[in-house]
Parts: C-alpha cells; sequence; structure tokens
C-alpha cells in the first residue's frame, strides 16, 4: 500500500515491489501502447512503420460491412445488458434476502454459464434454438429465425450469472439492519428497496452491468453459434478478417472499441463516487 | 466447498448428457435433392454467409439492382462454426466452404446438387477448378477464390539465381548463406508436406517411415530456419529479418506489394510442388432460394465480375475468362499456380496426429 500512497520506497523489499508494480503495469499497457501506435500507421503491414495517417479510421467508417457488424453489436449488448442486469440483480436479491425451496440447487445452476466451456455453451444454445423453433413450428405453426434475437437471448443467459455474481458481492456486504430499520418506520417492502436497498447496492448493479456489457460487446465463440442472416457481430467479423493476415484495420476496430470501454469504466468510476456521495452514513464500507 | 465443488460437477456432467444426446440426433439437412433452374430465376432474396472481406460490396448492389432481389450478407470465422450452423437449420442460400469442408457437406447430405443447365457461364471456369479430389465429380460445388502456398524470396539477399524448390529452406548449406535465415509457417501440415514434398511424396502422404523421414528433414534444417511462423512472415520477408518466407500467397501479395521496392522481392512455387486450397461456392440444402443462389453463382462466373471480385480481394481467380480484365500484379503474381503441380490438404482423419506430433517433435 505504501507504493500506492506516494511514499517513497526505503527498505529493498519495497523497493522490489515497487519494481514489480511497474512490470506489471508495462506488462499490462505495453502492447496496449503498441496498438493504439500502429493503428495511426499508413502502411498495410501491420509491424512495418512508414508515416502516421488516419487512413484505417477513414476506412473503418467507410466500410458498411463494419459498420453493419458494430450496429448489431451495440444493438445487442444494449438489449442483453439490460435484460441481464434485471434478472440478474433479482436473482442475486432472491439468494440473498429469501429462502426458497431448491435454493441451493439453484445457486450451484447458476454458475454453470461461467464454469462450462463457451465452446459447450455455444452448441447447447444452437441445438436448444434448433429444436425449439422446430416444435414451436409444429405446434403453433411460428418459425422463428435465427439472428439478433437468438444472439440476445444467448449473451443474456451467460450475462445473469455475472451480473449475480457481482450484485451478490456487493448485496453480501450490506447491512441488513438498514432494511430491518426501514421496515420499523413502516417501509413497505418495496419502499424499502426502492429507498435503501437499490441505492445502496447501485454501484454493484453498475458494475455487473458494465460487465455484461463488456462480455456482450466481445464474444466471438456463442455468437458465431447462433447467428442468423444479418446479424453478423463486430468481434466475429474482425476475427474473420484475421484470415487474410493481421491489418491495422483491426487496429483501428480494436482502439474504437477501447476507447468505447474506457468511457464506460470512467463513468462507472464516477457513479460509484456518486452514490457514495449520496449515502454519506453508510455503513457499508465497515463491512 | 467439497459439496459445492460435487455440486458443480454434477451439473456439468447433466449437462454435457444433454448435449451429447441431443448431438446423436441427427435430424438435420435431408436427402441432397437436384434442384431445377432457369438461368436468371430468382426465387426470393439471397442470404449470402461469406468469410469477413471477401466479396466486393459493388458487385453486391450491382447483383441487387439487376436482379431485383435483396442479398444479406452475413459473415462467419470458421469453417466448423458454419458446418454446425448449416446442421441446425439456419437457412443460409449460399456459403463458401473451403475445400475439405466441402468433402464433409457433401457426405452428410448438406449440398445440393447443382443445376448447371442454370449456369450459362459454368464454362467460363478453368478446367483444373471443375473437379477436385473434395469433389470428383464437380457437382455440388463451383470454385471461388483460390490461394497456394510457397515461398516468398527476398532477391537481395539471395540473389537472381536460385532455382525454386524446397531446397530453399530445407537445405542447411544453401540457407547458411542466407542473411537472417529463413521462416517456416508454424502449421503441422503445410510444413511436414513442404518437407514430403521435398523428399518427393505426396503432401498427404502418411505411411509413417515417410513421414518420420520428413521431421528429420526439417531437424536438419534446423540451423538455417529462424523462425516456426504463421502470424508474422510476411512482415519479416518485407523488413528483410528473413530471406526467405514460407507461407500463404493471400498474405504475400500484399506484404510485397506495400513494401518500398517490390522488384525486390518473389513468390514462387517450389518445382517438387505445393500446397492449394479453393474456397468454393455451396448451396445447402436448407436454402430457401435455391434459384438465386443459382443466378449469384452464374453472375460470379461472368468473366468482368469475376475480374471484379478477384481486383477486389487479390485472391486467385479460377474464372479463367476473367484473365483479360485482371490487374496485372495479380495475373503475374499467381501466373505460376497453374503450371506448378499443386495438391489440395485432404483430411488425413486418424493421421492427422502423426503429423501434429512429429512436427512438434521436428522444431523443439
Amino acid at each position: 500500500m505504501s507504493v500506492v500512497t506516494g511514499v517513497r520506497p526505503k527498505s529493498p523489499a519495497e523497493r522490489l515491489l515497487a519494481g514489480n508494480a511497474w512490470l506489471v503495469f508495462a506488462f499490462f499497457y505495453a502492447p496496449i501502447v503498441v496498438l493504439v501506435v500502429f493503428s495511426f500507421n499508413a502502411n498495410e503491414n501491420v509491424g512495418i512503420w512508414t508515416e502516421p495517417s488516419l487512413r484505417w479510421y477513414r476506412e473503418v467508417f467507410r466500410d458498411e460491412a463494419v459498420m453493419g457488424a458494430l450496429r448489431n453489436s451495440l444493438i445487442v449488448a444494449a438489449i442483453s445488458t439490460t435484460v441481464a442486469t434485471i434478472l440478474g440483480t433479482m436473482a442475486a436479491l432472491a439468494l440473498e434476502r429469501f429462502r426458497f425451496r431448491g435454493q441451493r440447487v439453484y445457486d450451484g445452476l447458476l454458475y454453470l454459464p461461467i464454469i462450462i466451456p463457451e465452446v459447450t455453451m455455444a452448441v447447447m444454445l444452437l441445438l436448444f434454438f434448433a429444436q425449439g423453433f422446430q416444435w414451436l413450428d409444429s405446434a403453433i405453426g411460428w418459425s422463428p429465425t435465427f439472428g439478433i434475437g437468438t444472439i440476445s437471448l444467448s449473451h443474456i443467459a451467460f450475462n445473469i450469472s455475472f451480473v449475480t455474481v457481482v450484485v451478490r458481492a456487493r448485496l453480501g456486504q450490506l447491512d441488513p439492519r438498514l432494511e430491518e430499520a426501514a421496515a420499523d418506520l413502516y417501509a413497505t417492502r418495496w419502499q424499502a428497496f426502492r429507498r435503501v436497498t437499490l441505492p445502496l447496492i447501485l454501484p454493484g448493479v453498475a458494475g455487473g452491468a458494465l460487465l455484461a456489457l463488456t462480455l456482450s460487446l466481445d464474444d466471438v465463440v456463442i455468437t458465431n453459434f447462433v447467428a442468423g442472416p444479418g446479424s453478423t457481430t463486430l468481434p466475429v467479423y474482425v476475427f474473420g478478417l484475421v484470415r487474410r493476415g493481421v491489418t491495422p484495420l483491426i487496429n483501428a476496430v480494436s482502439v474504437i472499441m477501447l476507447a468505447a470501454s474506457m468511457v464506460l469504466v470512467a463513468v462507472s468510476f464516477g457513479f460509484q463516487r456518486g452514490s457514495h456521495g449520496r449515502v454519506p452514513n453508510s455503513t457499508t464500507e465497515d463491512g | 466447498m467439497g459439496m459445492n465443488t460435487m455440486r458443480r460437477s454434477a451439473a456439468l456432467a447433466a449437462a454435457l448428457m444433454v448435449l451429447v444426446a441431443a448431438c446423436g440426433d441427427d435430424d438435420a439437412g435431408g436427402d441432397p435433392t437436384a434442384i431445377d433452374c432457369v438461368p436468371g430465376q430468382v426465387d426470393g432474396n439471397l442470404n449470402f454467409y461469406n468469410w469477413s472481406e471477401y466479396m466486393d460490396p459493388d458487385l453486391i448492389t450491382e447483383f441487387e439492382t439487376q436482379y431485383g432481389v435483396d442479398v444479406i450478407e452475413s459473415y462467419y470465422e470458421s469453417n466448423e462454426a458454419m458446418l454446425s450452423q448449416i446442421q441446425a437449420g439456419v437457412a443460409y442460400d449460399l456459403i463458401v466452404p473451403s475445400d475439405y469442408m466441402v468433402k464433409i457437406m457433401i457426405d452428410e447430405g448438406l449440398a445440393f446438387k447443382l443445376d448447371k443447365g442454370a449456369l450459362t457461364n459454368y464454362a467460363n471456369l478453368a478446367e483444373e477448378f471443375r473437379t477436385q479430389p473434395y469433389d470428383p465429380t464437380g457437382d455440388y460445388s463451383v470454385a471461388y477464390q483460390y490461394g497456394t502456398t510457397g515461398l516468398g524470396v527476398n532477391l537481395e539477399l539471395v540473389g537472381d539465381a536460385f532455382v525454386p524448390s524446397w531446397a530453399l529452406v530445407f537445405d542447411p548449406e544453401l540457407t547458411a548463406g542466407f542473411a537472417g535465415g529463413v521462416s517456416l509457417l508454424n502449421d503441422p501440415r503445410e510444413t511436414m508436406g513442404a518437407a514430403l514434398e521435398y523428399l518427393g511424396y505426396s503432401l498427404n502422404d502418411v505411411t509413417l517411415e515417410h513421414l518420420e523421414e520428413a521431421a528429420q528433414v526439417i531437424k536438419d534444417a534446423r540451423p538455417g530456419i529462424a523462425t516456426f511462423d504463421s502470424d508474422q512472415y510476411d512482415e519479416n520477408l518485407a523488413n528483410g529479418e528473413v530471406a526467405v518466407a514460407h507461407g500463404y500467397s493471400g498474405n504475400m501479395i500484399v506484404a510485397i506489394g506495400e513494401t518500398e521496392n517490390p522488384d525486390n522481392f518473389v513468390y514462387v512455387l517450389p518445382e517438387e510442388g505445393a500446397t492449394l486450397w479453393i474456397d468454393n461456392l455451396v448451396i445447402p440444402t436448407i436454402s430457401t432460394a435455391p434459384c438465386t443462389a443459382h443466378t449469384f453463382i452464374d453472375f460470379l462466373l461472368n468473366a468482368e465480375n469475376g475480374a471484379q471480385l478477384t481486383n477486389w480481394n487479390y485472391y486467385g481467380s479460377p474464372n479463367a475468362a476473367s484473365t483479360p480484365f485482371l490487374d496485372q500484379e495479380v495475373v503475374d503474381f499467381y501466373a505460376a499456380t497453374l503450371e506448378a503441380d499443386t495438391e489440395v490438404i485432404t483430411d488425413t482423419g486418424d493421421y492427422e496426429i502423426n503429423f501434429t506430433d512429429l512436427f512438434a517433435e521436428a522444431k523443439s
């Protein structure tokens, strides 16, 4: 901690720790710096520097296929994040605040999407949709097709688990006496949730939502299996590009996505600080 | 904790059992049926499933205005994921599988038998691309684009007087004279295949003694090999870091074209033989607009449209009639292919592991 607080390290052990910290940072950020720098390269070869240029950014915005894929990604991310955040938060509340039959099984099964290999989940979802659509067709004559809908449902399916984990961590720190106090003051269950619980767990909910958003924007394997005509997302498209070698177009796309993620993280930090401000006497940090 | 782990394992096992049961229930596809289409016929919008950056968007627009249908292009990044989608019944009308995948799709009954009567421009397809080992009768697929695996040579470091042979990477006495050495693909089938060709065998040879000989060739060549690399070889060649690079034509043509002096480099196919890959247009039996798909294939077989496609993606064109309309750069680059002794990599099934193991041993 002394390294972080700016106290000059004195002992050799502390120096070593400081060195290690910088090494870790270099390890994390050096590849990103290279990626960003070479996205401004005029050359077609990703590793040969010729001159600075915005050529690849122009190409990204001019390329209809890339823009279409970006639009699909954003639609899927918006839908899946919203739904998964709501359902995930509800699941976390149910598990932390209530006792019901089959709770332990429910608890264990909730983590399934996190622990099973992604490709297994992808194949399962593909088969599930294929069989389900066939059944729907024969039962009520309605045959839905693969596309944005199936991708969104799949992303919701794995995102619920992640949102639940994050929100539960926050709920676990929350003093249950705060809710009891609200009840003592004649708050209904809903009022207690709306006025006390939700504001306190909001940083957790926001964190879960951001995690869900990032996972949805990143996903290749599952999306590739459950996509339908006209619903290719950006990561799948970019992955396909690699077949003809890595071009700086990929760098430019990555930098744009990186910038977007950094904005989201900044927003989330702002959010957490803001909500701390609103509940100054919160005891949540005492754990 | 122990209980937790157990519960999770049980859940996982249950999930896997469902998966296995579902996989065994193979009700996708149906018999590949012959289809009857009229030239220029359209029977609905076209769902085209292709690799990224492989089709000129202007060609799509032109087809749409000419025939009054919409073309919805989607993209995939692996043959295998595409296959499972087709098996599950996702309704695409036209797909672009690679050579080995065409064979799998024919065997599984997932591909339509094409109505050649509806393909008025079929004669434009070069003779050598009409039938291939993966589609011996040429009834199910039409070649889309192709590429080769060969050697990129830096003429400044190697000199003009060289023989286009695998010796350029495998003869340690020769490679010892190259500044920077040579780079080989980090791919068992490609590099073991090259060594097999160097020895005079087929690159699909599965005889264990021959594979061991090939591994020995790679082992003996190691002093001159700078790196086994499949990602950066084109740049290393363009940078002058290696004298000879083993790699794919599609990357080589781009890398060499972007250098300050492209005349310093040449891409050759070794005289002993080299790898050829072909991507193909196939109409899956799940298609709901097979006649539009036929019309689209015919549209691409048109000489000028075929040339426009190749001038856009810079791969080799199997469309012989398109040659007069091609960029000279592409013509020159792929000129050697048709004369060279090339072979498509086939799936050797159980023998694949021998390639992988012996290659890993040879390069370590």
